[in-house]
């Protein structure tokens, strides 16, 4: 077991963890953060995408270990005061999800896409969520989302 | 089942066609969802698969000894220990009476018959212990012969159950001239031989994953009185029963709930030996277990779907108009025949004639067993198939007359003063109007300019070409007639129950027996609601997916909810008002005759006196004052069984660039132009649209379930199974046409399952049409680089050589060779 210090939607926890432990798991089996959720096992799928330090990860991708000493925000800690994240609202105003499954993950890396490049074209946004998939969307509308968020045309 | 925002000010009167934000978002979009691997009880155990490396093996013996000294592991359960207990896993529909069905455990007792079967199972303390542990779970196998080809299944060189005798599972046929609906196809075929035109054509459908991105988890928990099991499935209320009646629980002990669950496809309409697993473990332990597979797991043992071969044979007179329509088919059923199985080819067969007018009609249909994952249902199951042989075909005609592939269904499809119109597999389609979709979406495209384009690049020797496809399609979908599926030999019925529950308060608790998970039923029931008992959208909760409260359904596949599921809401919500009418007439001292219920008020007619539901129900609530011969109470439940098929339709047009110098296809523009009727929300019918024809696009391009020679599936990751990214698409133009169903009271037709029916042949249709110039008639699906710049580099130096038709084999030459 590994003593880790780990920031979690600005909650700080300090746990002992098996090295082995992924990340993803200690989020949902130690912190009960099952907003973010496991879709494969190749890191191929994106639904556990977190931020850690402000930037996308895949948490599937990376042993809790590696969180040491960090700061990690999840699809759980996006909305402040009741008040929805701009990309939340525009995945919901845009019919951007139907099981929801991959939208914690989609969210997420959409959120770290617009933070690299504030006014992507659609093939850059396209080819920034490469590595998240979603089977009901067709990805249409996610990509209208993430062109609605980045023009603050959300309500 | 959250508070949704305000309407916004100038919200029309009417729901229905409004496209309303769904209800179901705010919970998925901040993390708050209950999927079921996020269940944790107290006490609980975990579980993991032993599964067979081998395709197809006698288990000689199994060493637990090592697993269960493990830390932490409660025990290991053999399918030898349980074989008793365990039943066999359901078929639903056996497709005739002399169905050959091998018994399906849910863990192998002696032998395994696809790689991935379960062979035993640890139960631990942690998902990471029972994991450790069934590493240690010592197997030992004698391989036998493996059938993995399903030509080679076919002529029972080896046998996938040695105890069965044979592959085959079962021969099903449908033929015009026996059952009334047509004349006979084999006069019409030897007539197009001599004087006309005959098509003859052999397609592949590839094996497809359904591939829903929450993989499958279970959780049973055998405390309480009920035994409660959490599934992600699309069908409760099947599960349930089945359990029930296989494992000899008595069905009032048992409990099903589907909570959020993250999409399906159909692959998640089965009743799975996970299923069984859990609550065997669970009550063997007395403790509530889990189990969650991988996503490995998930490509490897979650059912298939497809994997058929189908040869068309087209009847034509040399102007094109179509006289007959011959289909032989070979379906693959993989190691099983699953709940529905053997099935799915025969929802394709009324489907085959497509929106045309053929006069003769033979559909033949074989079902083998191989050494494979078993396959069932998958996205529009049967029909995709079935749309897929006949848009092509009719794309051969139309390069045989020598017409554009839409002057060639013009002249034989089903006009629209010809509706209903009874086809010759025997189906009345009720409404549509395929010129006016054929219309729109010809505009849409830019259809003629397109082909201007295209005809500039052929004559430039342009090395990227220009493609142009079309799928004009119906389908037959909300399952079902009960009497229908009773006539096929089906093992239920096909209704679909709802029950409202009017609370003192006016609020309104909806309860559906159908099962979403990601379809959006809780915002377009209420919408429904809204309307007809004039409640505000936001007063109406939708529950679903727990048979303790919605104890009666047949769940969600088959685009069924909104047609089948969506009319037992209306017509409870009917019963709801004729039940509030006396109360409200009584309470108002008026007759019932001059009582009229509008916008949620039931008024005295010609005068200003009335009362609005909410008020009704209070007072029923209250029962103070109410008429003697009246209980207090105004829900209202009802059971609707479909008096047809639901026959949506529409006008899919595809134009991609193929680079015939690498194989590479881009997709250039995409228009679909779908009739669903009644359309209660369009932003969710659009995203229908949106995903269905994504997957269509996925089946014609990328994905493919590959074995290697002994029976390996090698495409059991994401890295190998090519589900698209968004990289790989384009945004897609969608519109509709509006043809009410005469079937149903909202006049809606299934939209689920039309996307991924309509745009496989479409893209398919695409790419051959930009390489038929050099002689080409046919890529195999998925059509990757490789397979495209084959086909044109085996054709000849730029077409002067087409090949391709001369290696056509003449289907005479195996006649009576597969029956």
């Amino acid at each position: 077991m590994t003593l880790i210090n780990v920031t979690v939607d600005e909650t700080a926890y300090s746990d002992d963890v098996e090295p082995r432990m992924l990340l993803v798991h200690y989020l949902r089996e130690r912190l009960g953060k099952t907003g973010t959720v496991v879709g494969c096992d190749t890191s191929n799928c994106g639904a556990c995408t977190v931020h850690l330090d402000g930037r996308s990860v895949k948490s599937c991708n990376m042993l809790a270990v590696q969180a040491d000493g960090h700061e990690v925000t999840t699809v759980e800690g996006l909305a402040k005061n009741g008040e929805l994240h701009p990309m939340q609202k525009a995945f919901h105003e845009c019919h951007a999800l139907q099981c929801g499954f991959c939208t914690p993950g989609m969210i997420m890396q959409s959120i770290d896409l617009l933070n690299e490049n504030p006014d992507p074209s659609e093939e850059e946004i396209r080819s920034g969520l490469e590595g998240n998939l979603c089977r009901c969307t067709g990805y249409h509308n996610i990509v209208k989302a993430v062109q609605s968020a980045a023009t603050g045309a959300t309500s | 089942m959250t508070a949704t925002e305000e309407l916004p000010a100038a919200a029309p009167v009417r729901e229905i066609g409004n496209a309303r934000f769904r209800k179901e978002d705010q919970r998925l979009i901040t993390g708050r969802t209950k999927w079921t691997d996020n269940i944790q009880l107290t006490g609980m155990l975990h579980l993991a698969m032993v599964r067979s490396p081998f395709a197809h093996a006698t288990i000689t013996n199994i060493d637990t000894s090592e697993a269960k000294a493990a830390p932490n592991v409660v025990t290991v359960v053999t399918g030898a220990e349980v074989a008793e207990e365990q039943g066999g896993l359901p078929t639903v529909w056996a497709i005739n009476t002399e169905q050959k069905s091998p018994v399906h455990p849910s863990i192998a007792v002696d032998r395994v018959a696809f790689a991935g079967e379960i062979v035993a199972v640890v139960i631990a303390r942690s998902a990471a212990e029972a994991r450790d542990a069934a590493e240690l779970v010592d197997v030992d196998y004698e391989e036998l012969p493996a059938v993995l080809d399903l030509k080679k299944a076919a002529t029972d060189e080896a046998l996938t159950h040695p105890d069965l005798g044979t592959n085959k599972s079962a021969f099903w046929q449908l033929d015009s001239e026996a059952a009334g609906t047509g004349v006979s196809v084999d006069d019409a075929i030897a007539e197009a031989r001599d004087n006309g035109i005959l098509i003859e054509r052999e397609y592949r459908q590839q094996r497809l994953i359904p591939a829903f991105m929450e993989p499958r988890s279970f959780v049973c928990d055998p405390t309480g009185e009920q035994l409660t099991l959490w599934s992600s499935t699309q069908v409760p209320h099947i599960v349930k029963f089945f359990i029930s009646a296989a494992m000899g629980i008595p069905e009032q002990k048992m409990r099903v709930i589907a909570p959020d669950v993250g999409g399906g496809f159909g692959g998640k309409l089965q009743v799975t030996p996970e299923d069984f697993i859990a609550v065997l473990c669970a009550r063997r332990t007395g403790k509530p277990c889990k189990y969650t597979e991988t996503r490995s797991e998930s490509l490897m043992t979650g059912h298939h779907g497809r994997d058929q071969w189908q040869q068309m044979t087209l009847a034509a007179k040399a102007d094109g108009t179509v006289t007959g329509l011959k289909v032989e088919l070979m379906c693959d059923l993989g190691a099983y025949a699953g709940l529905v199985g053997g099935g799915v080819p025969i929802l394709g067969a009324f489907m085959y004639n497509g929106i045309y007018k053929f006069p003769a009609y033979q559909f033949n249909c074989n079902n083998y067993y191989t050494n494979k994952t078993w396959v069932d249902a998958y996205r529009g199951a049967g029909r995709p198939e079935a749309t897929y042989a006949i848009e092509r075909v009719m794309d051969e005609l139309a390069a045989e007359v020598g017409v554009d592939p839409l002057v060639i269904r013009e002249r034989n499809w089903v006009t629209h003063e010809e509706f209903p119109f009874s086809s010759v597999a025997g189906m009345v389609y009720d409404s549509g109007n395929y010129e006016a979709a054929t219309e729109k979406a010809k505009q849409m495209f830019g259809y003629d300019e397109l082909r201007a384009e295209q005809q500039r690049r052929r004559e430039s020797k342009d090395p990227v070409q220009l493609g142009i496809g079309v799928s004009t399609f119906t389908e037959m979908c909300g399952l079902a007639p009960s009497r229908v599926l009773g006539s096929l030999n089906y093992g239920a019925g096909g209704w679909e129950h709802s029950s409202i529950r009017m609370l003192p308060t006016g609020k309104v608790e909806v309860i559906t027996g159908v099962s979403p998970h990601g379809q959006g039923h809780e915002t377009a029931w209420s919408q429904i609601i809204a309307d007809r008992l004039g409640v505000p959208f936001d007063d109406v909760e939708v529950l679903h997916g727990d048979t303790q409260v919605s104890h009666k359904g047949l769940d969600t596949y088959g685009s069924r909810s909104l047609v089948v599921g969506g009319q037992a809401v209306v017509m409870a919500a009917n019963k709801v008002i004729e039940k509030a009418k006396p109360i409200a007439a009584y309470l108002l001292e008026a007759s019932v005759d001059d009582l009229e219920f509008k916008d949620g008020r039931f008024q005295v007619a010609g005068t200003d006196k009335g009362m609005a539901m909410g008020e009704v129900a209070m007072a029923a609530f209250a029962a103070h004052d109410l008429p003697d011969d009246l209980e207090p109470g105004i829900d209202a439940e009802a059971t609707f069984d479909p008096v047809s098929f639901s026959y949506p339709h529409g006008t899919h047009l595809c134009a991609l660039e193929v680079d015939t110098e690498t194989g590479g296809i881009k997709m250039r523009k995409y228009v679909a132009v779908d009739d669903v009727g009644v359309i209660v929300n369009p932003a969710i019918v659009e995203g229908q649209v949106h995903g269905g024809v994504m997957q269509g696009i996925a089946q014609a391009l990328f994905e493919e379930a590959v074995y290697d020679d002994v029976g390996t599936l090698v495409s059991a990751s994401f890295v190998d199974y090519l589900v698209p990214t968004a990289a790989d698409t384009i945004n897609f133009d969608t519109e509709h046409t509006e043809s009410p169903a005469t079937t149903n009271d909202l006049g809606t037709k299934g939209v689920g399952e039309a996307g991924a029916i309509a745009s496989t042949p479409a893209v398919v249709n695409a790419v051959v049409d930009a390489l038929r110039q050099f002689g080409i008639n046919d890529v195999q699906m998925p059509c990757t680089p490789e397979r495209v710049w084959k086909a044109i580099n085996s054709a000849g130096p730029k077409g002067d050589d087409p090949t391709e038709q001369a290696a056509m084999p003449h289907f005479d030459e195996n006649e009576g060779g597969v029956q």
